[in-house]
């Protein structure tokens, strides 16, 4: 038997291989972090301004949309951040963002509504759903959420705001009652926000020089 | 490089190892997104370039990388090639990103990527191993759009719905409605249709391959009588 070892065999070299590999796979990762990062957030927010945009028609061109917006505390003590049309001196319309429990995590809503309380539309802005199954809460595969503009909390009544499978007024899929369940629900959540807080909402006074800001 | 058989690569990775008819891997994801064939096409084409990209790197490393710490070695660059291309593709591409962006996590748990950079990638030339993972993408993209095409037409009767939402409105022509008043066969879009589906092409390709191999064998029996053994 030779008595020498060859260098890759032994416990340090492995261990550095790793490290290494390891080391050097987090130095890709942040710099194409840093250099994706940017871009990302941009797109982001362009996707965010389209849907605020969807749900909110009579929205003006440009980002004036997302200039002005008031921030409300909801129930649970979280800061919601509201968009606001205004026209003449007064709220149009307002947006923001609300979550629903998926079948798979957080479905990412943008609900508008408009000062009476009736819905201008809804969108869907992220999800995890299952492709071809619960992903048809997206315009792109289907006119599902297009169902919501209209609709208020007496429009179906309180009970009837649910999946048919459960007794509401809305269509499930195929295969997925779970996404279309937990969207109604959160729509449904929204509006009640709305109704909390349409005051503070619809409130014009300070959205100048003050920040619109409310404590 | 002329003792690498590429045509063998090649053969094995459309047809006779194919990833999913004959490795029986990655079904995981394939369970997942095989409800239409667009998001087969969608998900092979995504796995093809990971899977060329990580043979490529496991292979020009092989030297470095010793058995005791192969696994999390491939495993690391495995999960920082799909990181990159998901974020890559979110900053530049992000129409694709959208259609596709569900599918890319499931790469990772995609096992064909790590069977590949073991059993090929680790021990062949690099120009071998980029072969390799190409044809075996192919392969496993032909592979989820059968399957997905399959299960598509059974379960809703379309085929290739949503397709220019992936490939531009070019190919809109793609998108077909075979029956019209369809009401759809639930069981074919959920997982159990997809073992179904995939248990009866499993089941085809065998008998294919029997009927060549009995082909093969008659014929050599006929040339082992004639030349008087």
């Amino acid at each position: 038997m030779v008595a020498w070892i060859k260098p890759s065999s032994t416990v340090p070299y492995q261990t550095l291989l790793v490290g290494g590999v390891a080391l050097l796979a987090s130095a890709i990762i942040s710099i194409g972090f840093q250099l994706t990062s940017g871009d990302i957030a941009k797109r982001q927010a362009e996707d965010r301004l389209v849907s605020l945009r969807q749900v909110l028609p009579s929205a003006p061109p440009g980002d004036e949309l997302l200039r002005n917006p008031v921030t409300v505390k909801d129930e649970a003590g979280n800061d919601v951040v509201v968009y606001r049309v205004l026209k003449d001196g007064k709220v149009d319309g307002v947006a923001y963002q609300i979550i629903g429990q998926g079948y798979s995590g957080d479905i990412v809503l943008v609900i508008g509504v408009a000062p009476d309380g009736k819905l201008l539309g809804v969108r869907t802005v992220s999800h995890a759903e299952t492709p071809g199954l619960g992903d048809k809460i997206e315009t792109a595969k289907s006119d599902w959420v297009l169902g919501f503009a209209g609709r208020s909390l007496s429009d179906p009544p309180p009970e009837k705001w649910g999946v048919k499978k459960d007794g509401g007024v809305f269509d499930q899929f195929t295969g997925a009652t779970i996404t279309p369940r937990g969207v109604v629900k959160a729509v449904k959540q929204g509006l009640e926000f709305f109704d909390a807080h349409a005051s503070e909402m619809l409130e014009t006074s300070n959205s100048g020089a003050s920040g619109g800001l409310h404590e | 490089m002329s003792d690498v058989d590429y045509r063998g690569i090649i053969r094995d990775g459309l047809w006779s190892n194919n990833v999913v008819f004959s490795q029986l891997l990655g079904l995981c994801p394939l369970m997942a997104v095989t409800t239409t064939a667009t998001n087969g096409l969608g998900m092979g084409l995504a796995t093809t370039a990971v899977l060329v990209l990580s043979n490529v790197l496991v292979s020009s490393g092989r030297s470095l990388i010793v058995p005791e710490v192969r696994i999390p070695v491939f495993i690391l660059l495995i999960a920082t090639l799909v990181t990159l291309v998901d974020m890559v593709m979110n900053a530049w591409l992000h129409e694709l990103h959208k259609v596709l962006g569900l599918f890319i996590p499931l790469i990772v748990v995609n096992c064909s990527v790590l069977g590949r950079a073991e059993s090929f990638a680790s021990r062949q030339p690099v120009r071998a191993a980029l072969v390799d993972g190409l044809m075996m993408g192919i392969g496993f993209t032909l592979a989820l759009v059968l399957l997905g095409a399959c299960r598509e037409i059974l379960g809703s009767a379309t085929l290739f719905s949503g397709a220019p939402l992936l490939l531009g409105d070019h190919f809109s022509f793609l998108e077909m409605k075979l029956i019209s008043d369809y009401k759809g066969v639930l069981v074919m879009m959920l997982p159990p249709g997809g073992f179904l589906v995939l248990g009866f092409l499993l089941a085809g390709k065998q008998l294919l391959d029997l009927r060549q191999k009995k082909a093969a064998t008659a014929q050599f029996h006929c040339a082992v009588e004639t030349t008087g053994r």
